[in-house]
């Protein structure tokens, strides 16, 4: 629901600006979708009547107006459609500066002098309205500031009201509320009764029991539906996203918004006999004011007289009965309808619905009197006319009594966890409209007629808590349990590696952390070895230095067990003495492996395990950090007990982080194994992972380009793609080496890779000629740097 | 005498000289074997006089050693040099790719799924699943909806035509943890809930995680605890924080949870969890005394709670399923 501030302002006194009291409404439940401010740049724009218009002499759309500004007249080049002598319109002089920041000049528009700009509701940010000159009424005071004369500036505050306050749908409930929130009253609201200056008696029947328990009608005759609805009002209904129409659906529409009471008015003219209000017929049809035509059922709730139907009740009004320009008397009705008779209609005939937005809702059963006598004054007071007295229809026990709830002070606290102070209690509720009668544990508490959502006990507490604020509830944790440890993504923990290692057939191995001195020896990694001072036996006399001569010992107990094919991973800490400090303890993760690449199967033919092999498993872990582009390989720097040529040191961000590689030959021989290869790499280097920021993915498609090169042996892949990735920059998608090859065809010493380059641009679709450039900058590049032939 | 001194340096020589094994193996045949100079030598002795074949044999001897001991270093060089050319013969371009080193990965929505359902268990919630075609009990008229209510609407169910519907929210997982059990109860409940409405902000199909508590002393002080203590840790971070009252029919108490979200273009609230105290009439629906016993409830969206954390812009990429997209999540 959209409202104007000034509005809400004459209501209830507000000791805050607009952002504050919207702040205070978020806060209070009523939360604030808009802010906007209308008519704040309306300096210059004056009241103006147009006093002559004539065709432009060199443009057919346009239009020479001689415009009375009240201190003069001004000659105004127009091509609004509805520029015609005697129209009130608003006037930017020239000098003035509209809302959307032009500034109004003297210009010679088709060789005619304008000095100024008659303007459209739109062109002055006062609503959406583009389609004319916005026309004021015939004795809007010309010459007058049209901001004062609109009230404006006004700040129009969009609330998204959840279903259950359908009592904030008009300002007195919205006043009402904003006391309660700002600790302040709403102005009692006066609707006195207008006597009947006529006789115009209709009957009213009730035939729809609960469903309306209460019909309000007053006939007014002799209505000049030429009168102009007064600016102010026109002003409200806008900043209410509701556009003016005459003066009845104005004032129904207006009275609505200012009570919450939805009301309707027929042409009297067009009524047969008593107003029935009844339950539809299956198959009963009616069109409607927006001209659709409705195929009714017995769920529908329906306004009609003795011979047919004349309104869905509570959602739209009948096209027939409409009120017209010929219309001289109407009809009011003021009616109450169940919340359950109305929800769900609308929206199964597809309409948009003020009134049924606020019956499914509920509307105070309290407003149709005092709606219908406010409508009936302004009615009169704008278009004259003769009002006859109100006719009532009521079923028993209306407008109803509501039950008090008693309210305990002891369940407040255990509900909230935090005791409210009495008076505070007693001064939100009162503020809210509730009879509060003090009790010696609680309160009794009556809720006002419009507030349908409160029932129990409960409800009441929200009200408290919600008006005391909800920041005023202290935070504590169930059973004073301590808070969850923060999570923020930055390691991968043990166990998913754990995981994929177990998933690429390797099972984890637990190896006690003393080892023999002797083998750490062999491996010659023994130097820093922690000693035991009381060792269990001599051959578990030092800490471990690396996870792995353990795990080879575990490897080779399988082989001596028949188990050819064997793989081990282990978790665990590793150990090295320190000069002046406690020894060292590096968590590491390690795996060994022998006997075939994949297991033995049908299929597959048998292939021994290959250093690539290893690197694959060690790299899909890699890949948990996210960042698989951090690490990188070399040969510096390995452990004595790899094979120097078949062996490397993993770096991530250039930072030593493990090693892999095929036991050395010789280590091998002396411990009698087959070829075996292992890694181990510190935890600390491999969990380390940074959140997940997604980017956005190239719309446009790809190109895939395959060369071969041959180069010496000794030049190493890596080089070869990192100068790949460097030359093509962010062209470079994807880089992929497919194959390797040596032997026939080849020299001594040389071997073939062919790759494949996946190019693409992230703005634009690569031409053919676009990758045959980068094939050749690659090519050359490749021969320069690295010795390289293309092969054909 | 001088003979023999003459021989050994030419066979120390030789035995420097030779290239491989083969030819030290030559050399050690030459000398020391069956029919050698050393063995011959050695051989003779016996025909020396006895005061000659002292001094002759400790000469042999001693000759012999030499030429021992100088085999052995040249074996020991030409082996060493031997596993040198091997292992240099055996070398591989370690930077190659690894063969099969691609991995899988998780989705996002899982992923965050999981992580929520961690930090909820360290909070002591075991987690509940209930199906996802649920009757209109469930769905709505456990959970005090009341039939035809606006809140209803709000809800744009997907419906079967035989009073079955696919469930809107997680809530009705609520009802069937308390359904047949006594408090203290402390379950979430994850999963895919349906609305139908589908633009670029609204999938028909979504992730929600709903939280329950029931003992004999929850407040609203503690759901607010409990939520702030969840942000902080699944965001690993404190936010400015605001309970904002709302209305949701199962709880009463109600409010809308914001957070204090930092973007380039400033600061600004944003909403991520909608909670309250459990209506006195859904636990009585459930067998549960509110007298006795209050409880509270919260349900958040899986995907903006991923969409926040990991940058995701475009709802829609969480139902596409690119390889290219989900492969960020490794």
């Amino acid at each position: 629901m959209k409202f104007s501030l000034n509005w809400l302002r004459e209501r209830v006194d507000i000791p805050a600006d607009a952002e504050a009291l919207a702040q205070r409404l978020t806060l209070s439940g009523l939360e604030v979708a808009g802010v906007e401010t209308i008519g704040g740049a309306l300096a210059g724009v004056i009241v103006a009547r147009i006093a002559a218009c004539e065709p432009h002499p060199n443009a057919d759309r346009l239009k020479v107006c001689r415009v009375d500004t009240g201190n003069g007249e001004v000659q105004i080049v127009c091509g609004a459609p509805n520029a015609r002598a005697g129209l009130v319109a608003p006037l930017a002089a020239v000098g003035a500066v509209l809302p959307g920041g032009t500034t109004i000049k003297a210009a010679k528009l088709r060789d005619v002098e304008s000095r100024g700009m008659l303007c459209s509701a739109k062109e002055l940010g006062i609503d959406a309205d583009a389609s004319g000159l916005m026309e004021l009424p015939d004795d809007a005071p010309v010459g007058t500031p049209l901001a004062d004369y609109l009230g404006l500036p006004d700040v129009a505050i969009e609330v998204e009201l959840t279903p259950n306050r359908g009592d904030c749908l008009g300002m007195l409930g919205l006043a009402d509320e904003v006391a309660a929130e700002c600790g302040t009253q709403a102005k009692p609201f006066e609707a006195p009764g207008v006597a009947a200056a006529i006789a115009a008696p209709r009957e009213i029947r009730l035939e729809a029991g609960a469903d309306c328990p209460r019909y309000l009608g007053r006939a007014v005759r002799g209505i000049d539906m030429a009168a102009v609805t007064p600016a102010w009002m026109a002003q409200r209904l806008r900043m209410a996203d509701v556009n003016p129409v005459n003066a009845v659906v104005d004032v129904t529409n207006y009275v609505m918004l200012e009570t919450g009471q939805p009301l309707h008015a027929f042409d009297e003219a067009k009524l047969g006999g008593a107003i029935v209000v009844r339950r539809a017929r299956d198959g009963e049809r009616l069109k409607l004011l927006d001209g659709s035509d409705a195929e009714l059922d017995t769920s529908y709730l329906l306004i009609a007289d003795e011979a047919r139907p004349l309104a869905v009740a509570g959602v739209m009004g009948g096209f027939e009965s409409r009120v017209t320009d010929a219309t001289r008397d109407v009809f009011l009705e003021s009616a109450h309808f169940r919340p359950a008779a109305i929800i769900g209609r609308a929206r199964k005939l597809g309409l948009n619905s003020d009134a049924a937005y606020r019956f499914e809702r509920g509307v105070d059963p309290g407003l149709p009197r005092i709606a219908i006598e406010r409508a009936t004054a302004l009615l009169t007071a704008i278009a004259g006319g003769g009002p006859g007295a109100i006719i009532e229809a009521a079923g028993p026990g209306q407008p109803p009594a509501r039950e008090p709830i008693f309210l305990r002070r002891a369940r407040i606290a255990r509900v909230l966890g935090t005791a409210i102070d009495d008076g505070e209690v007693q001064r939100i509720l009162t503020a809210l409209g509730m009879a509060v009668e003090p009790q010696s544990a609680g309160w009794r508490v009556t809720p006002p007629s419009r507030r349908f959502d409160i029932g129990i006990e409960e409800d009441l507490i929200e009200e408290v808590a919600r008006i005391h604020g909800y920041d005023g509830i202290p935070a504590s944790l169930p059973g004073g349990r301590p808070p969850a440890p923060r999570d923020d993504e930055s390691g991968v923990p043990v166990p998913e590696f754990a995981a994929a290692l177990a998933t690429r057939d390797y099972h984890e191995a637990i190896c006690y952390a003393f080892v023999d001195p002797d083998l750490l020896e062999t491996w010659r990694i023994g130097e820093d070895a922690v000693p035991l001072a009381n060792p269990l036996s001599a051959d578990l006399a030092v800490m471990r230095t690396s996870l792995v001569p353990g795990l080879v010992e575990a490897l080779r107990r399988n082989r001596n067990r028949q188990q050819v094919r064997v793989r081990l991973f282990e978790s665990g800490v590793v150990f090295a003495r320190r000069a002046d400090a406690a020894p060292a303890e590096t968590a590491m993760l390690a795996a060994v492996a022998c006997g075939s690449a994949r297991a033995e199967q049908w299929g597959e033919s048998r292939r021994a395990l290959d250093f690539h092999d290893l690197k694959g498993d060690l790299e899909s872990l890699l890949r948990l950090s996210g960042s698989p582009q951090a690490w990188s390989f070399d040969t510096v720097d390995l452990p004595p007990w790899l094979h120097p040529g078949r062996g490397a040191r993993l770096l991530r961000e250039g930072v030593a982080a493990g090693a892999l590689g095929a036991l050395h030959p010789a280590l091998q021989q002396l411990l009698d194994l087959p070829e075996t290869y292992a890694f181990e790499v510190t935890r600390d280097a491999l969990s380390a992972r940074a959140v997940p920021r997604t980017r956005r993915l190239p719309q446009v498609p790809s190109i895939r380009r395959d060369i071969a090169i041959e180069v010496d042996e000794a030049v190493e892949w890596g080089r070869i793609a990192s100068a790949i990735r460097s030359e093509l920059r962010t062209m470079l998608n994807e880089l992929v080496l497919f194959d390797c090859f040596r032997g026939p065809g080849l020299s001594e010493g040389r071997k073939s890779l062919a790759m494949g380059l996946i190019l693409q641009d992230s703005s634009r679709t690569l031409t053919d000629q676009d990758a045959d450039r980068c094939v050749t900058d690659v090519v050359k590049l490749l021969e320069r740097d690295f010795g390289a032939q293309l092969r054909g | 005498m001088d003979t023999l001194t003459q021989r050994i340096d030419e066979a120390l020589a030789a035995i420097t000289a030779a290239a491989t094994l083969d030819a030290l193996e030559t050399q050690r045949v030459a000398w020391l074997g069956k029919q050698g100079a050393i063995t011959t030598e050695l051989k003779a002795l016996g025909k020396l006089p006895p005061d000659e074949r002292k001094a002759r044999g400790a000469e042999v001897n001693a000759a012999k050693e030499k030429l021992v001991a100088a085999m052995g270093a040249r074996r020991e060089a030409l082996e060493r040099a031997a596993l040198a050319l091997r292992l240099a013969s055996e070398g591989v371009d370690v930077t190659q790719p690894g063969r099969d080193g691609e991995r899988g990965t998780i989705h996002p929505l899982t992923r965050t799924r999981r992580r929520i359902e961690a930090i909820f268990a360290q909070l002591g919630y075991s987690v509940a699943e209930g199906p996802e075609i649920e009757d209109d009990w469930h769905n709505f008229e456990a959970l005090n909806f009341p039939a035809h209510h606006p809140a209803r609407a709000m809800h744009d169910t997907f419906y079967f035509g035989d009073g079955r519907l696919l469930r809107t929210h997680t809530s009705p997982v609520q009802i069937r943890a308390m359904q047949g059990r006594q408090p203290p109860i402390r379950v979430i409940a994850p999963g895919k809930v349906y609305r139908s409405d589908s633009d670029q902000t609204h999938s028909p199909m979504f992730h929600q995680v709903e939280g329950l508590l029931v003992d004999d002393t929850a407040t609203m002080g503690d759901l607010v605890g409990t939520l702030k203590a969840f942000v902080a840790a699944f965001f690993g971070r404190d936010f400015e924080m605001r309970f904002r009252p709302s209305y949701f029919p199962f709880t009463e108490p109600s409010a809308e949870v914001d957070i204090r979200w930092e973007t380039e273009s400033g600061t600004r609230w944003l909403e991520v969890l909608g909670c309250g105290m459990v209506h006195p009439n859904v636990l009585k629906h459930c067998g549960i005394d509110p007298e006795r016993y209050t409880g509270f409830a919260f349900g958040m969206g899986v995907e903006r709670l991923a969409m926040l954390r990991y940058g995701v812009t475009d709802l829609r990429a969480f139902f596409e399923n690119d390889v290219r997209f989900l492969a960020q999540f490794s």
